[in-house]
């Protein structure tokens, strides 16, 4: 781990003064996909920063290419937090973002997905894309552990350049999986709920 | 009875030993109570794991629990101002701002904001609490700039600002909790480091000066042989006449607060029957109130060697203090309440939040401030 990447995790921790909450949930080094309610450009950068070292090293937040490709100074941050960038643009059928992702974790990585697709402004949880229920599917052996990232939003809102330091919250919650025969709705929702659970624990 | 302290604490040859930091700005008395202090936050300390270990069913864990919180939390104050201190006056600004950053900061996360507020947010965070403190630390002569940047520049530019982001809802109320924060956590906790800057009636200081310095100078055989050069005896002087620093001051306003507040809740647990208003806090009563201003009087008395004050100078301005205190207790449990929360640190984790600890200290410093050379001139 570089020392680009120690301090900007540092300096992540001190802007948004984060406090860090395992429910149900202890940190280990299985592989796993995190998922989480996105509303900040923080968000990726929180919650890997709060992660402790050895699930860092192992663990990739997967952010949109369009965003952290621009400008030099994002490549180098997306290069730093080792983030697996995917093209929400141009999809392409053999090379889906799924594909993707099951390609660059291997047997080593575990993920950092934000179902929501974008950045979510409202204050109310956008429905879940579909891509967590395929990847689940392709690889049933995964732990998916929700993430509520509570406040960043207010840190950097939508729009805003200058982040401002208010305390945040994470609360990562107990694994779950995909059921043997759940459609992909029930699971989508099961999955949304799980992280809505988090806000009021 | 001074006099009498002075003559034993200018051993010249302990004044060489101490940092030049300490000869140039500091004071021995403070060096006193600062030892006084972590013997009795040691025993505390004690006494709080003597009480974890006691069987179960013999005393509520709660408050054993709340009280090694407590304890807890003023080993890290008094550490804060320990190291201020002893490293001098500008650090210790700095780090009581940082500490009213901090506070800010859970003020404003517990306090909803709409996305039109964020710039006025930055200013907020950025520029207002930042140009504060550098004010005040750079002394007494930016007074008048100091004093009335955040109550009144800072609040005709913030609701300025936030209108510019065309979000109308709640505009008022928006703006209200801002200034509210700025003021609370920013604007008085700064006359805490500004207390660093009184100025203490020079009448009272010549009176030291003479004292002590006619002391050294009729009694050279007090003195180590070796080290009774004449420029020892300057040393002397100069340090007694800076005999009661402002750093002191700065000590007993702690001090004092931290220990009415203490008071109050215990006569309020041992004698507490009319609570003040249950709706905003359950555990403040009437009786704990009189009986910590009262108990806070004492204290004032017992600790005047630290002050300028004469010993019921002293008094009144510790039961001043403590009811200052109490006011910000109640405030801030009030602005709690309508958020529906217990503690500010609740919505960061399990515990007190920094501004529940420093809520009193808030209301009583500027107070503090305004009204120490007004308590110098009692005599």
């Amino acid at each position: 781990m570089s020392l680009t990447t120690n301090v900007l995790s540092v300096v992540a921790k001190l802007l948004c003064g984060s406090s860090v909450r395992w429910v149900d949930c202890q940190p280990e080094t299985c592989q796993r996909v995190y998922f989480a309610n996105h509303t900040s450009h923080l968000d990726a950068m929180i919650l890997w920063s709060s992660l402790p070292r050895q699930l860092r090293i192992v663990t990739r937040p997967v952010a949109a290419k369009d965003y952290w490709e621009k400008g030099i100074v994002r490549k180098y941050m997306a290069e730093s937090f080792n983030a697996l960038l995917i093209d929400r643009k141009k999809i392409k059928v053999h090379r889906s973002p799924v594909e993707l992702m099951i390609q660059a974790i291997g047997d080593k990585y575990s993920l950092i997905v934000f179902p929501e697709g974008s950045r979510n402004p409202d204050t109310e949880m956008r429905e879940f894309k579909s891509g967590l229920y395929y990847l689940s599917k392709k690889r049933p052996d995964l732990e998916l552990v929700p993430v509520y990232i509570d406040n960043v939003n207010r840190v950097l809102p939508r729009g805003e350049i200058i982040p401002v330091p208010l305390l945040s919250c994470i609360t990562i919650g107990p694994p779950m999986w995909l059921e043997n025969g759940e459609s992909k709705t029930t699971f989508l929702k099961r999955a949304r709920e799980a992280v809505q659970r988090l806000k009021d624990v | 009875m001074f006099v009498e302290d002075q003559s034993y604490f200018h051993d010249v040859a302990t004044l060489m030993f101490l940092p030049p930091s300490l000869r140039n700005w500091g004071d021995l008395r403070v060096m006193i109570l600062l030892g006084v202090i972590i013997a009795i936050l040691a025993i505390l300390y004690l006494v709080g794991r003597f009480l974890g270990r006691q069987p179960e069913g013999t005393i509520n864990p709660a408050i054993v629990r709340m009280f090694q919180q407590r304890v807890q939390a003023w080993w890290l104050m008094y550490s804060v101002l320990a190291a201020g201190f002893l490293l001098g006056r500008v650090p210790t600004v700095v780090l009581i701002g940082l500490i009213a950053f901090w506070a800010l900061r859970e003020f404003i996360s517990m306090t909803p904001t709409r996305r039109g507020d964020h710039s006025a947010l930055f200013w907020v965070f950025f520029v207002f609490t930042p140009a504060q403190f550098v004010l005040v630390g750079m002394g007494r002569a930016y007074y008048p700039v100091y004093s009335i940047m955040i109550p009144v520049f800072a609040s005709l530019l913030i609701p300025a600002r936030i209108t510019l982001s065309g979000d109308a809802k709640r505009f008022l109320e928006r703006y209200a909790k801002i200034h509210v924060g700025l003021m609370i956590c920013v604007y008085s906790l700064s006359f805490a480091a500004a207390v660093l800057d009184v100025e203490i009636a020079s009448e009272r200081a010549a009176d030291v000066d003479v004292s002590s310095g006619g002391e050294t100078q009729g009694e050279p055989a007090a003195t180590e042989p070796g080290a009774a050069t004449p420029d020892a005896v300057v040393n002397v002087v100069a340090v007694s006449v800076e005999a009661r620093s402002p750093a002191g001051l700065l000590f007993y306003l702690v001090l004092i607060v931290q220990l009415a507040d203490v008071f109050q809740y215990a006569w309020g647990r041992l004698l507490g029957k009319r609570v003040i208003a249950a709706n905003i806090n359950a555990s403040r009563t009437w009786e704990g109130l009189v009986g910590g201003v009262a108990t806070a009087a004492v204290c004032g008395v017992l600790f005047s060697w630290i002050t300028p004050f004469t010993w019921w100078g002293s008094a009144i301005m510790s039961m001043i203090l403590a009811v200052m205190g109490a006011a910000g207790g109640m405030t801030m449990s009030a602005i709690k309440r309508d958020r529906g929360v217990t503690d500010y640190g609740t919505l960061v984790q399990g515990h007190a939040g920094v501004l529940d600890r420093i809520d009193s200290l808030c209301f009583a410093a500027p107070v503090f401030y305004h009204l120490v050379p007004l308590i110098t001139q009692l005599r």
